[in-house]
């Protein structure tokens, strides 16, 4: 495929776990089983599955945060795993990540301008007053305001702290935006506005979203493919209307069952 | 039904007029006059965005709210049909102690935080056991096991410390410490909030089972509807600290009456995909009170 921007081919990652009596005895477990993936340039690929099926150590292996065991990780072509930490660190400048948890990502020490602003200082983009200029750009266009640059996380409400996030990712101009969980800490009256505010941000800077999540009321708006994950491996992989539509595999028909509400749906 | 009418002359808890303040600032009411009642066997949700007040008013019942926060009026009636009518804001910390955990028990948000990191999950278990009922020895064993058991964990895991347990399985056992007495009101306080989806139908189911069991009434505290749909009886929905509408499931669900709960019904991503994605709408709320929101949301935050 040759539009693909971000493809991922067979990757292992094992663990090793305490186990038995103390925990003296060590069992493997494997959180990623030869998992290929491939993200289409300008699309939204939900990585879908419960608590350790491994999305978030794919997502975190993608992005050459953590080893792989094996596999291969291709960023426009290139191997991202045979890069050297120089190299590495201008790539990431096109792979970024909104984190799950707004509460936990942002540095409570620092102000918020600073946060967004620190991925450009790190790459050296700019003048400083240009960074000044891209920071209350960016801010801006989430819903903050240049005021809102010398407040610190611990002032924002959870969905503005997410913003925050967003700011901090989208800032670098990346290509490829890694969401893993962006909107499962929020309130659902917030989570909306987030997705939405993703969904514009996607159209206006051309960008391919790997989109985590467990909620499936969640990805069916905002995916274009998805891909179920189960105990580390892919088990079903297709557009949103197909999974939707016809679940081939037991595991994402149990997922579709488990959405909450349905029970009002039917009453 | 199953003959929970008979229980519904007395209710479990009564809320009655409850209001809460900061002690700094008396006159501003982050609870204002809330009441409502929870039945023997049954489950209320409150329902509410961050800031609403609903995770106070489930603090007020265990008589837990911090130290900065003090009961400006209103009563708490608590009847398990044992000891009669006691009001929960009167009693004192002893009094509080023998009731919290073996009478009313309450399920945190956040597994990962609230359980102590240094301690087996058996151990945590066993606490509330030897601490109200004096099981000890063999018997705490075998009880833990059954409880662990019971939620759907491995007896085996009872020597685990909570970091080897994943987030559903730590709720599990969050679960399963408040159940070990037999309480026979449960606060669960957006237990399912940081789980995911099957986890947290399981654990809704689970919640449900245990509280048909056991004749347990619930206190569910959430911001999803979709939860709600799933397992509550009754429905309250507040708002900045006031409750803007109650009833049954049927009732608030198929015909909400407050723009409040249309609107938060509205944003509740649907599975179809049928219904556009819906922000919250705060346009029936009068021009000069729209932005207080945000303000009353950091404010929760920063507490």
């Amino acid at each position: 495929m040759t539009d693909a921007i971000l493809v991922a081919n067979h990757l292992v990652k094992t663990y090793t776990q305490r186990s038995g009596k103390f925990g003296f005895g060590t069992t493997l477990v494997k959180a990623l089983d030869d998992v290929s993936i491939s993200l289409t340039t300008g699309k939204t690929l939900a990585v879908v599955g419960e608590s350790g099926s491994g999305k978030s150590t794919l997502a975190r292996c993608l992005l050459q945060l953590q080893p792989l065991d094996s596999g291969e990780v291709l960023f426009s072509g290139q191997d991202l795993a045979k890069l050297d930490s120089a190299t590495l660190r201008s790539v990431r400048k096109n792979l970024q990540m909104v984190f799950q948890d707004p509460f936990a990502s942002l540095n409570p020490r620092m102000r918020v301008g600073e946060i967004v602003g620190e991925g450009l200082l790190i790459h050296g983009l700019g003048s400083s007053a240009e960074q000044q200029q891209k920071v209350i750009a960016m801010l801006k266009r989430v819903g903050l305001t240049e005021a809102d640059m010398q407040k610190y996380p611990h002032e924002f409400s959870g969905g503005q702290r997410q913003r925050v996030g967003i700011a901090r990712a989208l800032v670098l101009r990346p290509k490829v935006v890694v969401c893993d969980e962006p909107v499962s800490a929020l309130d659902v009256s917030i989570q909306a506005q987030i997705l939405l505010l993703l969904k514009e941000l996607q159209a206006e800077m051309a960008l391919s979203y790997l989109f985590i999540s467990h909620d499936l009321r969640v990805v069916r708006h905002i995916a274009d493919d998805i891909v179920v994950m189960h105990h580390g491996k892919v088990v079903e992989h297709g557009s949103v209307e197909e999974i939707y539509q016809r679940p081939q595999h037991e595991y994402t028909r149990n997922l579709l069952a488990a959405i909450p509400g349905k029970k009002a749906v039917n009453a | 039904m199953n003959g929970i009418e008979m229980n519904q002359a007395s209710p479990l808890l009564q809320m009655q007029q409850v209001s809460i303040a900061s002690k700094k600032m008396p006159s501003r009411l982050l609870v204002n006059r809330v009441s409502f009642s929870i039945d023997p066997g049954k489950t209320t949700c409150v329902v509410g965005e961050s800031g609403s007040g609903k995770s106070l008013t489930a603090l007020s019942v265990m008589g837990l709210l911090s130290k900065q926060l003090q009961l400006t009026s209103g009563k708490i009636v608590f009847n398990d049909g044992q000891s009669g009518a006691q009001d929960l804001t009167k009693l004192d910390e002893a009094s509080l102690r023998k009731i919290r955990g073996a009478k009313i028990a309450m399920i945190f948000q956040e597994p990962m935080t609230s359980l102590n990191p240094v301690l087996t999950v058996g151990y945590q278990i066993g606490e509330s056991l030897t601490t109200h009922l004096g099981i000890k020895g063999d018997k705490l064993k075998v009880k833990i096991a059954s409880l662990l058991e019971m939620v759907g964990i491995p007896p085996s895991r009872a020597n685990s410390y909570p970091d080897e347990l994943s987030g559903g399985q730590r709720q599990r056992v969050m679960i399963a410490m408040s159940i070990a007495c037999e309480p026979c009101l449960l606060i669960a306080d957006e237990p399912t909030t940081a789980l995911d989806v099957t986890v947290q139908a399981q654990i809704l189911k689970l919640l449900d089972e245990l509280k048909t069991r056991m004749n347990m009434g619930m206190l569910f505290i959430t911001h999803d509807f979709g939860v709600v749909a799933d397992i509550a009886d009754y429905v309250v929905v507040m708002f900045r600290g006031e409750i803007v509408e109650s009833g049954t499931k049927q009732q608030i669900l198929n015909h909400p009456q407050h723009p409040y709960t249309k609107a938060l019904l509205a944003c509740v991503p649907d599975a179809e995909g049928k219904k556009p994605l819906k922000p919250i709408d705060y346009a029936w709320l009068p021009e000069n009170q729209r932005t207080q929101q945000v303000a009353n949301e950091i404010s929760e935050a920063t507490v």
